[in-house]
């Protein structure tokens, strides 16, 4: 099965839940870290890289011998990375999302489609936990397609944990498209419970089940609690405001490494994701 | 000799609009005549790429001269490779605006004014 860890606002605790419960789920996992803007689980799950993997997508050349500058390509391109000019055509390769539209739309046949790399794909030979991860190149804007690409290698016969990014947009979507079940983790303050009703509202329009986790639950207020109970959304776990989970965060250490009675915690919760996917 | 002023409105007296690439309108002007067009900016609500087309808009109206706020990287680029000077700075009504630039007190930017995205945050 495939669940996945999303939020809504950012520093909510993705990261700390997936790769807690990544560990607790006693071999058969695969992680793939699907925030490939600021991947970070590997710093609590230090996997050895073993293969790696350019990604690419595709952007426009022209061939201005061949074009008349009728401006097709410029019209057709949803995003906006085109501009034609009486003589001369311009191409915003960071605006473009690679879908080949104005290729194969030309009539003059001027546009052919160039490699644009926009990051990797790294991966270990984990076998209790494989590892995989995106890492978009500094500068470029296009998560999605890398996103798509990290999460070609999930390996069906396993657990797939998938750290999504925060938000509520385009690489959320990508991240957890497909899902058998979805995490949202939140905080008490109106932040994390103003981001958790938009997630809310991007999960139910995907149909994929989901859960709450609520981080830091002693401190803020009981929004959350009563948000959740009137829309009838299951919270799953408690994290307390504790000091050491701070510490070990700030060290790179999983919770469950050291205080072992979290990795039960993570497995009564796994088996709840396990039963609500099902229903 | 026509330039193209970004404007929140239809006429001379409307205040500049602050962004190029989704300002309100594009004021197509004489300077000199004061003899004017005004065209409702067709890329208000793009998804991105707002200065690229406005930039292939106006270049397209056979305008030399522009008068904004500010202007974009992407906007600078295509305005600079239309070969349209851009004066940024601008503010005050259109009208105001044309006398600033006759006075020669605006710039020709050396690079864009703003970061990508400007023009999505409104008018200020």
């Amino acid at each position: 099965m495939i669940i996945s860890i999303a939020s809504g606002k950012g520093g909510t605790g993705k990261t700390t839940v997936a790769t807690n419960l990544g560990i607790s789920i006693d071999g058969g996992v695969q992680f793939l870290d699907c925030d490939v803007e600021e991947p970070d689980a590997h710093i609590f799950l230090k996997p050895r890289i073993k293969k790696t993997r350019v990604v690419s997508i595709p952007v426009p050349e022209i061939d201005e011998s061949k074009c008349d500058f009728c401006g097709r390509c410029a019209e057709i391109c949803a995003y906006n990375a085109l501009a034609v000019l009486s003589d001369k055509v311009l191409i915003f390769p960071n605006l473009c999302h690679g879908c080949g539209g104005c290729s194969l739309l030309c009539p003059r046949k001027a546009i052919r489609e160039v490699d644009k790399r926009i990051g990797l794909v790294e991966m270990d030979s984990g076998s209790k936990l494989q590892f995989v991860q995106g890492r978009l190149d500094i500068g470029e804007m296009m998560s999605p397609p890398l996103i798509r690409a990290v999460k070609e290698s999930i390996d069906p016969t396993r657990t797939v944990i998938i750290d999504a990014p925060p938000g509520t947009s385009c690489p959320v979507i990508e991240a957890v498209k497909g899902s058998d079940f979805c995490l949202l983790v939140t905080e008490p303050t109106p932040f994390g419970l103003n981001d958790l009703v938009l997630a809310v509202e991007v999960l139910r329009k995907l149909t994929i089940p989901f859960g709450v986790v609520i981080n830091r639950a002693d401190i803020g207020d009981n929004k959350i609690e009563s948000y959740c109970k009137e829309n009838k959304i299951p919270i799953l776990m408690k994290i307390p405001f504790d000091r050491e989970i701070a510490f070990l965060y700030s060290q790179g250490i999983p919770i469950v490494q050291r205080k072992k009675e979290y990795a039960e915690l993570f497995l009564t919760m796994f088996s709840l994701v396990k039963e609500l996917s099902e229903r | 000799m026509k330039i193209c002023v970004t404007s929140q409105g239809d006429n001379l007296d409307s205040q500049v609009d602050p962004r190029f690439g989704r300002c309100d309108y594009f004021i197509f002007v004489d300077p000199d005549t004061l003899e004017f067009e005004a065209v409702q900016n067709p890329n208000t609500g793009a998804m991105g790429g707002a200065g690229v087309q406005s930039g292939q808009f106006v270049a397209s109206k056979g305008v030399k001269m522009v008068i904004t706020g500010n202007l974009g990287p992407n906007a600078f680029q295509a305005l600079r490779s239309a070969e349209i000077e851009a004066l940024t700075g601008a503010s005050g009504s259109v009208k105001q605006a044309i006398e600033d630039y006759k006075a020669g007190r605006l710039q020709a930017g050396q690079g864009p004014s703003v970061n990508s995205k400007f023009g999505m945050q409104g008018k200020r």
